[in-house]
């Protein structure tokens, strides 16, 4: 077949649009909510444009453990990660909210803090760092905030062993 | 131990009774059961209704423990009301030990008698694995009908005597939850007084 | 006195003070700690780097370095009548004023978010209820909304309407128990009583519709566990007309009083940058001034439908956020009338067989009705893959949930983001620079609920 009979034959290919981005970070769409992928060096820079357009409020900081996920929709180009931490951001002139989520590997698990520029993320850092390990450089004050100071282990991580203790039924004999 | 201070140490009962200490024993015994003041220990939902218990409707005034000590020194009863996490096990154990003899401990809702629906790491599976207590009261949480039962369980059982001598064991009673059905054995005003004390129903 | 010490059958007995310390989370002295953490634990809400601050002279709202003699680290909590819950919180005292003070928590960690991913979707509701206990409707609306959103089904009309009314009376139950608890902590005992006065009117009529007085579990995915009862109408007409004179009244104990007005006016106060900065939102952005309500900005349900009012306040001190509840159990009340007049008849559930379990009845007649029940009730519903966050605005501030699921029957990774856990933050501006009696005045008035602060 020559070139000329294939394109006369085969069916227009409908127009890919781009991958869409914003400042520089690969876009998703999640249910109607905006989502970017920054990379952890992106990360700080990204929050500070943002926070120049008009993202002043940092409504969340937290974290997932994709450890037993069987598998999540990134865009191309992400390279999942064990650890996820998901920034929301708002802006209020807008109405809107921005959801980041960044890729954090186990081996190395820590991010750049972003209590410099919104101190709101001072204590959600902190419970971020006591439930999942994830370090975050150059927060003031990285220390547990809900499990005790001498507690061993980070409890929402998926191989962390659950303490549940095995439940007696009525009759059975009390072991106490 | 019935040398001196042997009655020290389990309250009236070492003492021997003529017909003036036996006296001052029931009455010992009924101004206790009477004025029972409790800590303050309400930790999650459990204190909500506890306070509940407090407020008008259902008044605790009446059995003349609406105060609620703040500090321990001054309290007798402990309602452990709500989930005891792994950081607080010690800080209640301390408060518990703060208490002043005699003292009980109610275990209001079942996060505090086992656990409750949270069986993983940060619960205590029972306060009872940190405090004895003497009265569980279930429920998720616990209205104040029941709440009032427990209590009225305990003065009941403190009335009678069997709860003064403390041997660092709780009595361990349980209730049944009285919230929401027909026939509550706590009726909401002033006849429940003259029905209950000295007829305590065992669950 | 010595108590002995003993843990042969595994309890930790101890009278050890050193025992209940929680380390490096504590308030540490002056010396130890960066400078940094030292201007942020005075409430100065920083863009700064350490050496930036390191340079700067503490601020004038205390006296310039002190040398550890005169001032004294004392330790408020976690049990003590009045911090709303077991919050800790360590000051460090020059005189009667407060100079720095850390919020430290963790007393009533549960593992819900744990639990959250051992339960199935329909379960969830009982988990994340108990986690804002003063206002649990809130909560299960939040992680109803993230399911559905995940789900991608829509909620039937009268079921909307339906959310829309439990979840204001919540709000008027909830801001009665700030009114009752405001007071009590401030020494007005006799608002206690009023306020729990009408406070169990009001879970009389929930306990009514729902089954339980609190951590009711009745909005559940795909729309609400059952429909109003019979008689609903007249008991609410009736719970409507009752409370406000009610409020008149404590207008006339509480707000024209001067010793109230004394205690809260000026006491607390914060700025709308601060909050910005810190995540704050709720009674306690809205009393700088600043209008941000997201049932008004971003609305969920149907309240673009409805008419009401968002209370702000001026000077961002206790008496605003006293006043801005008070006022918003009257908008409340206006909500609940046009929702009264609006609420459409229909399903209180959407008809989805997949999701929504069948009527009993029906189990009776129909096979296909008695496996999906117990599909529903043991496995649960499957949730196809994807994330989401959804967020209400709860009397306390916005309240989220993020929810990550694996296409299976339980939620993979549960988050709620709740307002008392950020808005705890602004704890350390609000209390620096004023005395210690204010101190419990402020608390008060950020009215945190350490069940969700903690989770």
């Amino acid at each position: 077949m020559t070139d000329t009979d294939v394109s006369a034959t085969e069916p227009v290919a409908p127009a890919v649009a781009p991958p869409e981005s914003m400042h520089g970070v690969p876009v998703s769409w999640s249910h109607g909510q905006q989502v970017l992928h920054p990379t952890a060096d992106q990360l700080s820079p990204l929050v500070k444009t943002l926070h120049n357009d008009g993202y002043h409020m940092c409504l969340d900081v937290t974290a997932a453990d994709y450890l037993t996920h069987p598998g999540r929709t990134l865009p191309d180009g992400i390279v999942p990660e064990r650890f996820e931490v998901i920034v929301t951001l708002m802006s209020h002139r807008e109405r809107n909210r921005l959801r980041l989520r960044v890729q954090v590997s186990a081996e190395e698990p820590s991010v750049v803090s972003l209590f410099e520029l919104h101190p709101g993320t001072e204590a959600m850092e902190r419970e971020v760092f006591d439930l999942f390990g994830i370090s975050f450089i150059g927060h003031p004050d990285l220390t547990r905030i809900l499990m005790p100071e001498d507690w061993v282990g980070h409890p929402l991580r998926k191989d962390y062993d659950s303490g549940r203790i095995p439940v007696q039924f009525k009759g059975a004999p009390a072991n106490r | 131990m019935a040398e001196a201070g042997g009655f020290l140490d389990k309250g009236l009962e070492g003492l021997n009774h003529n017909f003036l200490t036996g006296n001052l024993e029931e009455l010992v015994k009924w101004a206790r059961s009477r004025s029972v003041m409790p800590a303050t220990f309400g930790l999650a939902c459990c204190a909500i209704e506890m306070m509940a218990a407090g407020g008008p409707h259902y008044d605790l005034a009446r059995y003349g423990m609406e105060v609620f000590r703040a500090s321990p020194r001054q309290a007798d009863l402990m309602i452990v009301a709500g989930r005891v996490s792994q950081k607080m096990a010690p800080v209640l154990r301390q408060i518990y030990d703060q208490m002043m003899e005699p003292k009980w401990v109610i275990s209001m809702g079942v996060c505090a008698s086992s656990g409750g629906m949270f069986n993983n790491y940060a619960i205590v599976q029972g306060v009872d694995q940190v405090v004895p207590v003497d009265v569980y009261a279930p429920g998720c949480p616990p209205g104040p009908q029941t709440l009032l039962h427990a209590i009225l369980t305990l003065h009941g059982q403190i009335r009678d005597g069997q709860l003064t001598r403390r041997s660092g064991e709780g009595a361990g009673l349980v209730i049944e939850q009285r919230d929401g059905q027909p026939d509550s054995g706590v009726r909401v005003g002033l006849s429940a007084t003259r029905g209950l004390y000295g007829a305590v129903d065992q669950a | 006195m010595t108590l002995t010490t003993s843990s042969e059958d595994g309890t930790r007995i101890t009278e050890d003070p050193a025992l209940t310390s929680e380390g490096a989370q504590e308030l540490a002295s002056r010396d130890i700690v960066s400078a940094v953490e030292r201007m942020r634990e005075t409430g100065a809400v920083l863009r700064m780097a350490e050496s930036d601050a390191a340079a700067i002279a503490v601020d004038d709202r205390a006296a310039v370095d002190f040398s550890e003699d005169e001032t004294m680290i004392i330790n408020m909590g976690p049990q003590h009548p009045s911090t709303h819950g077991v919050l800790r919180i360590m000051m460090e005292l020059q005189g009667e004023t407060v100079l720095r003070a850390k919020p430290i928590i963790g007393y009533l960690h549960t593992g819900m978010e744990w639990t959250g991913e051992e339960l199935s979707y329909l379960q969830g509701c009982t988990n994340v209820t108990r986690m804002d206990y003063a206002s649990p409707l809130f909560s299960e609306l939040a992680f109803s909304l993230t399911v559905e959103k995940l789900l991608d089904i829509e909620v039937p009309e009268r079921a909307t309407w339906i959310r829309m009314l439990m979840t204001e009376l919540n709000r008027i139950s909830s801001h009665l128990l700030f009114m009752a608890s405001n007071g009590m902590d401030l020494g007005a005992v006799s608002m206690m009583l009023y306020g729990w006065r009408e406070r169990e009117e009001t879970l009389r009529f929930l306990e009514k519709v729902t089954g339980l007085r609190m951590n009711h579990n009745y909005i559940r995915p795909g729309g609400v566990a059952a429909d109003l009862p019979d008689g609903w109408r007249d008991d609410l007409l009736r719970l409507l007309e009752m409370i406000p004179p009610r409020l008149d009244e404590y207008d006339a104990l509480l707000t024209g009083q001067p010793i109230w007005r004394e205690r809260l006016q000026g006491v607390g106060s914060i700025d709308t940058e601060t909050c910005i900065a810190l995540g704050t939102t709720g009674p306690i952005l809205r009393s700088t001034g600043y209008a941000w309500d997201l049932r008004r900005d971003m609305p969920y349900l149907n309240y673009d439908q409805v008419d009401f009012d968002v209370v702000v306040g001026t000077y961002g001190d206790c008496f605003d956020r006293y006043a801005i509840r008070l006022n918003e159990i009257r908008e409340s009340i206006r909500i609940v009338h046009q929702v009264i007049d609006k609420l459409p008849k229909g399903d209180y559930r959407v008809q989805d067989k997949k999701v929504t379990p069948p009527p009993r009845a029906r189990i009776d007649e129909s096979m296909e009705a008695l496996i999906h029940h117990f599909k529903i009730f043991t496995e649960g519903f499957k949730v196809p893959e994807g994330e989401a966050y959804c967020a209400v605005e709860s009397p306390r501030g916005e309240l989220g949930c993020y929810i990550v699921s694996d296409g299976s029957a339980n939620p993979y990774r549960m988050h709620i983001r709740s307002p008392s856990f950020v808005n705890l933050q602004t704890l350390p501006h609000l209390m620096h620079g004023g005395l210690i009696a204010d101190a419990v005045a402020v608390i008060s008035s950020v009215d945190p609920i350490l069940g969700e602060v903690d989770r």
